[in-house]
């Protein structure tokens, strides 16, 4: 028993080494020399090769990103947990942490909609309750093509049906998130999934497992062979083929998952002596999780018996019972001589758990099958000694020599366009998206979607979290560093407009292929954009996800890096809706506006295209510009804020009207075409007629009166040049039918 | 006075209810496990929404097999309130204690907004303080809330006066609009929107409070415990 055996069936040693099988699962002839020579010292065997292929994936391992995500700004007076757990934390008083995290599940979408959206769902969850925290409101940032086909529009309700019925199943709100459409996503879909849970801080629990005895309980759902190796999936990049790898998709079980969070919560708030880690199983299955857990205690051995896994198919090799990605499962290290305590808990919730294993003396990492050693490596080199990638980095070949000139929109007829404006899929209202989600049981949602940020009280306390997502990969297309920062400086707005404070961000990097130069540099831009920006507004990352090799036939997407941000209310008093609230408030705009037209919604909407040089940003003014609205909101000046972005003033000037079908009556020194700038740091914000002076000496230059609210359902906006006349309701029925009429 | 609100596997608005009644209602309120077998020391049962056992095979299906169901039933025979919401009404049509079901709305896809409602009756024990005719505004969040039943039991609710709650533009496809309705004594109600998302006026609506300060009154102005 002390050889490691291979299996009858598979492929061996020698085959692998000769007939380079590792490369099917992902592994280069490098990485594999590596394993060989380095590592193990002898040839792996098959479920070897296999558990490398998935712990080395970019999805476990982040081995190119790695160096990238160390530029992020990570610290903070009250980061309680940064990077590298389940999710990150953050002390929000009252000995409380908000938890959160975004995930992708881009590639299991792509395949198969309604299942990659449910398992995104399912996954971003078991992050959050594994940290102790009570999931409380989820959000989804979603980009597609223009709908064109049958098929596209299918896509794109299964995607948001997966969505809807995993979060309304489980109780946990979806409150919000953003949806994009641009054909740069035709094929490679993004589904980024971003969930935030509260605890008591005294009840942080870490995905490690310590203390040689000490037994690994696996729980939840059974393992079958859906989503084997579908970490090693992830990393691919699709091509015209994608089709043929519909196997490595993984079902979600929604009520499963409800249990299974019942019960890890009831282990971890009332049984925490017995617990000494927990994680959940999600991509490379149980080979990650229980090699994680092993690996963060310190390289302690373990040692897995997997003839007691419970298994939903017959006749399951070791290579698919740890790669298998079959959802709703845990992994927990508890102490010796509490098993029984910790598994009685489970079964009282309805929940499977058994014992599969025990940490061990040693760093070695073993696995029994069928009464034999079928893999014995180091527990460190599976996980903290994956291999890193310094990737090179090149400036791509569509950044050089561009068109320093903004572009300039044709508008003969202002309100016309504004018309058009409103109908882009775009900016037009997602209410036939976001009414098939569950946004308000739990009773705690203040600010439902529609405004710029959602806002979720915490029950028994007067303070409330705002939470947007947030990026506009067009920008990082014309320049991913501005862009990146742009994105974080729009969350921020978001989260300013509530009336919050930003508390931190999480991320989803979704990019191309990293092995690309030009590709790694939009990262690599992207990332030092956006961690400049966080600096700025002391909002650090505390956790994220990167989904790289979003191609398709090696056309990347557009670099779109996923902005999460929480923020935090102090006072309800102090939540700020987008909505103009009654006639007589006065209207002003806040920051300056400047030609921000390439890469803009107008130059999309008349051009067909995004070209030239990014417009300008300056992150100091933007950060001056937020500073100026929160104390105004804390001030009790504003009736209401909103955020300036895609469509520019006149758009965000509309939307400001829907709510409650209150007309404007504007007058700005600009010209029409400046109404549709995307310039950032600006919002539309408007006051109550007996705070005007106060609120005049706060902003100072930094705002310009442009008119009142009326209550004649009228908007009328005089420009230099021309000007906006609709009916609130007839600009409101373009806006809110445009994204329904297009998906049927 | 004491609420029992039942917890199935599944059941996603237990909590909500159970804040509702000891935040804002502030009376005793329990949350009793599908597994007990005893209804005993309650004055009034809420059945939440949710998905109990996932609503897998057909909403409410399962639920209504577990060890609670007979006490459940046996409790509304005393006479005694019981009400059931969005998955709680789906749970008590399966378990025989109100006519109809619940189908899938017509628009096959779940809905999630508020919606104005008619308080078609106001004198019964769930209803007893909203006026005849008032609107009011609850949510509705449910997939299967598309209320059917056959004409010859429609008409009887309607004889019966046993329609409580109407929908005033249809959302789901209901029969005649129909949002809740009692059993024929007059102690069961069923109800697709949630007035437990409406106690606070800062989750957009107050509306709902109504129907448990109803349930209130009606026990109180008894002055006596059930048997």
């Amino acid at each position: 028993m002390n050889s490691v055996m291979d299996q009858t069936t598979e492929a061996t040693p020698e085959q692998i080494r000769d007939n380079k099988l590792y490369k099917s699962m992902g592994l280069t002839d490098h990485e594999y020399g590596l394993i060989k020579d380095d590592v193990l010292h002898r040839l792996p065997n098959y479920t070897e090769v296999g558990l490398f292929s998935g712990m080395w994936s970019e999805h476990c391992s982040y081995k190119n990103s790695k160096p990238v995500l160390k530029k992020f700004f990570t610290k903070g007076k009250h980061v309680v947990k940064g990077p590298g757990e389940g999710a990150g934390i953050i002390d929000i008083g009252d000995n409380q942490g908000v938890v959160f995290k975004a995930e992708s599940h881009n590639h299991p979408s792509a395949v198969e909609p309604f299942q990659g959206a449910t398992t995104g769902v399912g996954g971003i969850l078991r992050d959050i309750f594994s940290m102790g925290a009570r999931p409380i409101a989820s959000m989804d940032s979603l980009r597609f093509a223009e709908p064109k086909t049958d098929a596209d529009k299918y896509f794109i309700q299964q995607i948001v049906a997966g969505i809807s019925a995993y979060g309304n199943c489980i109780g946990i709100p979806t409150v919000g998130g953003d949806t994009a459409f641009d054909d740069a996503y035709a094929h490679n879909p993004l589904v980024n999934v971003m969930s935030v849970g509260l605890m008591d801080l005294d009840k942080i629990e870490v995905g490690a497992a310590a203390g040689v005895g000490n037994s690994i309980i696996y729980v939840g759902h059974k393992t079958g062979r859906d989503g084997i190796n579908g970490a090693s999936f992830a990393s691919f990049q699709f091509d015209s083929e994608h089709e043929s790898q519909r196997s490595a998709v993984q079902v979600g079980d929604p009520f499963e998952e409800k249990l299974v969070m019942e019960g890890c919560l009831d282990v971890i708030n009332n049984h925490s002596d017995s617990l000494v880690g927990i994680q959940d199983m999600g991509a490379a299955g149980l080979v990650s999780s229980s090699a994680e857990m092993g690996s963060k205690a310190g390289g302690n051995g373990m040692e897995l018996n997997l003839d007691l896994v419970p298994q939903r198919e017959a006749g399951m090799s070791a290579f698919e019972l740890m790669l298998s990605e079959s959802q709703e499962r845990m992994l927990l290290c508890v102490k010796a001589g509490h098993e029984d305590e910790v598994l009685k808990v489970f079964a009282d919730h309805g929940v499977n758990a058994v014992v599969i294993g025990h940490v061990t003396e040693g760093h070695n990492y073993k696995l029994m099958h069928h009464g034999k050693l079928v893999a014995d490596v180091p527990v460190d080199s599976l996980a903290s000694q994956a291999p890193v990638y310094h990737r090179e980095s090149e400036m791509p070949e569509h950044l050089k020599n561009v068109d320093t000139n903004q572009y300039q929109p044709k508008i003969t007829n202002p309100t016309e366009t504004l018309k058009e404006m409103l109908s882009q899929l775009t900016i037009a209202s997602k209410e036939s998206i976001y009414e098939t989600y569950d946004t308000q049981v739990q009773t705690n949602t203040i600010v439902a979607p529609g405004s710029d940020a959602a806002v979720v009280r915490v029950r028994h306390h007067d303070k409330a979290l705002a939470i947007t997502t947030d990026v506009n990969g067009r920008y990082l297309y014309l320049n991913p560093r501005e862009g990146g920062a742009m994105a974080v400086a729009e969350a921020a707005r978001n989260i300013v407009a509530s009336g919050a404070v930003p508390l931190g961000i999480t991320d989803c990097l979704n990019f191309g292929n990293p092995e690309k130069p030009d590709q790694f540099y939009e990262l690599d831009q992207a990332v030092m954009g956006m961690t400049e920006a966080c600096e700025k507004f002391e909002a650090p990352v505390i956790s994220g996800n990167v989904s790289l090799n979003n191609e398709y036939d090696n056309i990347p997407i557009y670099p779109t890096p996923m902005v999460g941000m929480v923020g935090l209310i102090k006072g309800l008093d102090h939540i700020t809706t987008q909505d103009f609230k009654h006639a007589g408030d006065a209207v002003y705009v806040v920051g300056k506006t400047e030609p921000g037209f390439n890469g803009s919604q107008i130059q999309k909407m008349q051009t067909g295209n995004i070209s030239g040089k990014l417009f300008d940003f300056d992150l100091d003014y933007e950060v001056k510009i937020q500073k100026l609205v929160t104390a105004a909101i804390q001030q009790k000046l504003l009736n209401s804020a909103h955020d300036i972005s895609e469509g520019g003033l006149i758009t965000a000037i509309a939307e400001s009207t829907f709510g409650n079908q209150l007309g404007v009556d504007l007058t700005a020194d600009l010209t029409v075409a400046d109404f549709f700038s995307e310039s950032q740091s600006r919002f539309i914000v408007s006051v109550p007629q007996e705070k005007q002076a106060e609120f005049e000496q706060l902003v100072g230059n930094d705002a310009q009166k442009l008119g009142k609210v009326v209550d004649d359902n009228h908007l009328f906006v005089q420009a230099n040049d021309g000007y906006f006349d609709i009916d609130v309701d007839k600009a409101f029925g373009i806006w809110k039918g445009a994204l329904s009429c297009r998906l049927k | 006075m004491k609420f029992a609100v039942l917890a199935f596997p599944g059941s996603n608005c237990e909590m909500d209810l159970y804040n509702a009644i000891k935040d804002i209602i502030k009376e005793d309120v329990e949350l009793v496990s599908y597994k007990k077998n005893t209804l005993e020391g309650f004055d009034a049962v809420l059945i939440p929404g949710g998905f109990s056992y996932g609503d897998y095979l057909r909403s409410g299906a399962i639920a209504r097999f577990s060890p609670i169901i007979p006490d459940l039933q046996e409790f509304a025979k005393s006479g005694k309130p019981v009400l059931g919401i969005c998955n709680g009404f789906q749970i008590l049509t399966e378990a025989g204690l109100l006519p109809g079901s619940l189908q899938k709305n017509v628009s096959a896809k779940f809905i999630c907004k508020t919606e104005p409602l008619v308080v078609n009756n106001n004198h019964s024990m769930f209803s007893s303080e909203y006026q005849e005719g008032q609107m009011i505004n609850l949510p509705i969040a449910h997939g299967d809330g598309n209320y059917y039943c056959d004409q010859d039991t429609l008409r009887e609710l309607i004889a019966n006066d046993q329609i409580v709650f109407k929908y005033d533009s249809n959302p789901n496809g209901s029969i005649d609009n129909i949002a809740g309705i009692i059993n024929k004594q007059g102690n069961v109600l069923g109800m697709m929107p949630h007035p437990e998302r409406a106690v606070e006026a800062v989750l957009g609506s107050d509306d709902g409070k109504g129907v448990f300060q109803s349930i209130v009154n009606h026990i109180k102005s008894r002055g006596v415990i059930y048997e």
